[in-house]
């Protein structure tokens, strides 16, 4: 049994042991601060201001100088009868708020969109993280506020009112494409048998999401309110053609066989199994 | 103490509250001069100023921007790495109103005296700025600009006060009891970055050690107090990049042995080497 003979720290293994010390410590920080920022990323109801790239996109972009909260608050319009300055839609998120810190988003129920004609706090992004272009008409090279898409509005039908039998068209009044981006549905009222139903119904593809709606709800807690569109709206897929509608039909000519899937996980099982074993995957 | 002891310090008090409040005032009363926040900024309007390392952020998340943030950014780059150097941390950074409070309050209390020794590094900014920018490119996300103390302290002041404060708190504390100058003398990658875009500046402070009487006031309140290796040895200016040009040491000598230059820099730094 031979003594432990003292090893020497030869200059390769101090170069060595400094080397997996400085890439340990600094993979420790990138794991801690990643750590962070992923879940500081992870609000995906977030409604962002008009024009907003996609919010993977918009959080890479955007440099938090709240530039386009400040263009919001201080628009001319923004003041109440007294002049008095009002608060803006847009807010910068700060901890506590529902959003990746520093961020620009807002809350209908709180201050919706008023869709200024002239869109101030797209202009004035520096990074064009808000990019002027989504809003821009083709056609004519000005601002249209047709073209936002800040979310789409959603409808809550068992505390809406109006789908109770009761009157309500305050919703439908404040949006401010009357009459295009909601319509009311009538219906007749079979419970009473002589009144009517007047529901409001969304159109999604015309709904900008700037909350004017939400806001106008008269329920404790609006039985209308915006989501952004990619959690609002599902999607059918490329496969789904409808057979009655010509424009639909043309789609068909067009579309790269390529691009469509039809198979998912679930169309591993034979169709029958799919339906007398339930959904399980 | 003197009146002439503090010119550099509320000089420097007034610039950095002076900024803030025409940031809150571009919010609140949509004043022109100074808008956006310390990370990016219109002055009158037309001029972009845009933090570097933000932007250097940004890139490595994998974004392209406007030509304005890059405009912005060189502007900042030009002005702090031939006039300023590290001037940032000490005359703007709205983080160091509440480190120097700490430091003060260390000097005071005697904290610097009783406390138990820990040390760290004061190269871990520069480790910081590499896990940063790694980070945000596996992210996708401007990694510090999520819990940067200097831009929520900022926005906190520029868009009204909310919570995001705690993390202020805790580099107060952490300042005062744990380490000296711990924020931004060591850990703080924007400190970094300024240190590295300075490296060139014109504007230095100056030692003549001639006058020096070694009375070492001057390494006491430094907060970089490594930089002011030459006192009582040499009379060269510090060239360190670590130096934040913030004048205490100029304030507090009694015996004249320091000042700001711009002159002989380049004749001084040829010297040295």
């Amino acid at each position: 049994m031979g003594g432990k003979e003292k090893k020497e720290i030869t200059p390769r293994r101090r170069f060595f042991t400094d080397m997996a010390h400085h890439i340990g410590l600094g993979a420790m920080g990138v794991l801690l601060l990643g750590g962070y920022a992923t879940k500081a990323k992870s609000s995906p109801l977030t409604l962002r201001p008009p024009a907003a790239l996609p919010e993977d996109d918009f959080l890479k972009t955007c440099i938090k100088c709240g530039l386009c909260a400040q263009a919001c608050a201080n628009r001319p319009q923004n003041r109440d009868v007294n002049g008095k300055q009002l608060p803006g839609t847009i807010k910068m998120a700060k901890a506590g708020d529902k959003a990746t810190i520093g961020t620009p988003f807002f809350t209908p129920r709180d201050v919706p969109c008023y869709m200024c004609d002239d869109i101030p706090c797209v202009p004035a992004c520096p990074t064009e993280a808000l990019d002027i272009t989504k809003v821009t008409n083709p056609k004519t090279g000005e601002l249209d506020i047709r073209q936002m898409k800040m979310g789409v509005a959603v409808v809550d039908v068992h505390s809406c009112i109006a789908y109770w039998g009761l009157q309500c068209d305050a919703c439908y009044r404040a949006c401010p494409l009357l009459d295009e981006a909601i319509k009311l549905k009538y219906d007749r009222n079979s419970r009473t048998g002589k009144h009517a139903f007047l529901k409001p119904e969304v159109n999604t593809d015309i709904c900008t999401g700037c909350g004017l709606c939400e806001k106008a709800c008269v329920t404790e807690k609006p039985a209308i309110y915006v989501l952004p569109t990619e959690v609002a709206l599902g999607k059918v897929g490329e496969h789904y053609v409808k057979g009655w509608d010509t424009k639909d039909q043309q789609r068909i000519k067009k579309r790269n066989l390529k691009d469509i899937t039809t198979h998912d996980e679930r169309s591993k099982k034979k169709p029958l199994d799919y339906l007398n074993n339930g959904l399980g995957l | 103490m003197k009146l002439s002891n503090l010119k550099y310090l509320f000089l420097r008090r007034f610039v950095q509250i002076g900024l803030l409040f025409l940031y809150f005032a571009g919010n609140f009363w949509g004043w022109k001069i100074l808008q956006g926040d310390i990370s990016t900024s219109m002055l009158f309007e037309k001029v972009p100023l845009s933090d570097p390392f933000a932007l250097l952020q940004i890139f490595a998340a994998g974004a392209t921007v406007g030509v304005n943030i890059l405009i912005g950014a060189l502007i900042i780059v030009l002005f702090y790495g031939i006039i300023g150097g590290r001037a940032f941390c000490s005359w703007v950074c709205p983080v160091n109103l509440v480190t120097d409070l700490a430091a003060w309050l260390r000097r005071k209390l005697m904290i610097d005296k009783i406390e138990r020794k820990l040390w760290i590094s004061r190269n871990i900014r520069y480790y910081m700025i590499v896990v940063v920018l790694v980070t945000s490119a596996i992210t996708g996300l401007a990694a510090f600009e999520v819990l940067s103390p200097i831009t929520i302290l900022n926005r906190n002041i520029v868009f009204g006060l909310g919570s995001g404060l705690g993390l202020i708190g805790a580099i107060f504390i952490f300042d005062l009891f744990v380490v000296k100058n711990g924020w931004c003398g060591h850990i703080c990658p924007l400190g970094g970055v300024y240190s590295v875009i300075g490296k060139y500046s014109l504007f230095r402070v100056k030692h003549t050690s001639e006058n020096c009487t070694l009375c070492m006031k001057c390494r006491e309140v430094c907060p970089e107090s490594q930089v002011l290796h030459m006192i009582g040895k040499k009379s060269i200016t510090v060239n360190d990049i670590e130096c934040t040009n913030c004048g205490r040491c100029i304030d507090v000598c009694d015996d004249d042995a320091l000042s700001f230059s711009i002159t002989k820099i380049i004749k001084d730094n040829k010297e040295s080497k």
